[in-house]
């Protein structure tokens, strides 16, 4: 069902855990459906210089949540808000269809933290 | 890197000895049953060898055992074929809603076709009760089907209890024994079973050969149409080294039932503890006694059922899961949530079927490995934190 590099990444996770000094936190998804993803940035002057996961879910979910915290790290936020869901897919080298709302959770939960941030930091 | 194989609920392997025993069917004494000349003859009585062992093993009489394609096919004829044998205006069927999916899909579809279907819930542990089942028969109802013992959470139901109720009331009885046989007694004359439903590849036989055992004098429509194979009910020439090999590797696994049992018993019920001991926030589904031998099933909080699936996987335990999306589905088990396990629990369930050949040495290293991945994923889970956070956890 998982093609090798969503295994991969999903067997080697890159920034997973805790981000000390976060200033930006965005939660979504619910544990209803299976799947809840925190992702936390530390942003300055808009640019993201750090960004770690958690993750309740399933192996997409996992996987989509570590691409896209790759994806993120060294660009501004407002790079970070162009970033599709499909981008995360691409990144993966596809998902199963009905794994994509995954992919869709991991872009959601960037823009939570931006927005968050943006609720913090611009007034 | 050795693989612990514990999804035998799934499949499990063939039986060399049935394998060695269908061998020559495939080539040497390839003859159609049906023939009328010495290979056809040959095939034939290797046929009858086989039903006669199959009858024996529920105590049934042979021409009662029809082949099938497994047990899938076994579901759909029992049930589809006593309600379009039936001459009422109304129909009304009674099942659980616990059931396989090839009995569950089977009764909905009938729905869509005007039949009536109750489904009666079990209790927390996944207990049919005989009661219930009671208060949901009337005047219309023909067939009463019941799963022998759970596929997922391996809870055993009151079959012979509800098959007394069944004839006494003259409702016709189906129970779906896919998981049963090879490991539970099952007597169809003292259960008072008029149709039953099994499975070879989950007793070390082939894939794609099953049995529906039909009570003499039960009315039931043909369900596959052709030629008079199998008394006119289910045409297709036989697939006799499937039938060989299901027959051989019944025979086996009967052969020493009670010490096999036995063993699994206490492998499972040590795996169960040390689980319970190992890991804190773990929940074990289904009844801890009238379980079958080999099922193992827990939901472990804060993580999710597909992903402790594969990080077992990757380090060499074949599992299965009744996460949503394991199955692609996206829903949680029907199982699972029918025993009133909250949905964020259902996601985070892994099943583990113990084998003929399970080793305690397997079994504890399954355990180690379980405890390494369920830490690593609940680091993983944002849910564990809040956790950790209001200071519960130790």
């Amino acid at each position: 069902m998982y093609n090798e590099k969503v295994i991969e990444v999903f067997k080697n996770p890159k920034n997973m855990g805790d981000l000390e000094g976060a200033n930006a936190i965005g939660t979504v998804g619910n544990v209803t459906c299976g799947d809840i993803m925190q992702m936390s940035l530390i942003i300055e002057e808009d640019i993201i210089k750090d960004a770690k996961f958690k993750t309740f879910g399933c192996v997409a979910a996992i996987a989509a949540s570590s691409m896209a915290t790759e994806m993120i790290i060294g660009k501004s936020i407002n790079e970070a808000m162009q970033i599709k869901n499909s981008d995360v897919v691409d990144a993966l080298g596809g998902l199963p269809p009905q794994k994509i709302h995954c992919s869709v959770l991991a872009e959601e939960s960037i823009h939570e933290a931006i927005k968050n941030y943006k609720e913090k930091h611009i007034k | 890197m050795e693989l612990i194989y514990l999804d035998n609920a799934a499949t499990t392997p063939l039986s060399s000895k049935a394998l060695a025993d269908m061998t020559p069917y495939f080539i040497s004494e390839f003859g159609n049953a049906s023939s009328l000349h010495e290979k056809g003859r040959m095939a034939k009585r290797a046929v009858e060898a086989s039903r006669e062992i199959i009858a024996n093993s529920i105590r049934a009489r042979s021409n009662e055992i029809y082949f099938t394609s497994g047990g899938t096919e076994s579901d759909n004829w029992a049930i589809r074929g006593v309600i379009k044998a039936s001459k009422n205006n109304v129909k009304h069927i009674i099942t659980s809603a616990i059931e396989h999916p090839a009995v569950l899909n089977t009764c909905k579809e009938l729905e869509k076709e005007g039949v009536l279907v109750t489904y009666v819930y079990p209790d927390k542990n996944g207990l049919i009760s005989v009661e219930d089942i009671k208060g949901a028969v009337n005047s219309n109802t023909i067939l009463i089907s019941i799963m022998f013992a759970n596929n997922e959470i391996g809870t055993i139901q009151p079959i012979a209890e509800i098959g007394s109720f069944c004839r006494e009331e003259g409702i016709l009885f189906h129970t779906d024994a896919v998981q049963a046989m090879g490991t539970l007694d099952i007597d169809v004359n003292k259960m008072c079973i008029d149709l039953l439903s099994m499975s070879a590849h989950k007793f070390n036989g082939p894939k794609g050969i099953g049995v529906l055992y039909i009570k003499t004098g039960v009315k039931i429509d043909k369900f596959i149409v052709g030629g008079e194979q199998e008394r006119g009910k289910r045409a297709g020439t036989l697939a006799t080294p499937l039938i060989i090999g299901m027959a051989s590797a019944l025979e086996e696994t009967l052969s020493n039932r009670e010490s096999k049992n036995a063993n699994m018993i206490l492998l499972r019920d040590s795996f169960i503890s040390d689980v319970q001991h190992n890991i804190p926030y773990v929940h074990l589904n289904g009844d801890k006694v009238k379980r079958l031998p080999n099922n193992i099933n827990f939901s472990f909080e804060f993580i999710e059922g597909e992903s402790l699936l594969l990080k077992l996987d990757l380090d060499g335990v074949a599992v299965s899961s009744g996460s949503a999306c394991a199955s692609g589905s996206l829903q949680s088990s029907h199982v699972i949530k029918a025993i009133g396990v909250s949905d964020e629990l259902a996601h985070s369930t892994i099943r583990f079927s113990l084998g003929n050949n399970t080793t305690r040495e397997q079994m504890n290293r399954a355990l180690k490995i379980l405890i390494k991945n369920v830490e690593t994923l609940r680091e993983m889970s944002p849910l564990y934190d809040s956790k950790k956070k209001e200071g519960k956890y130790v």
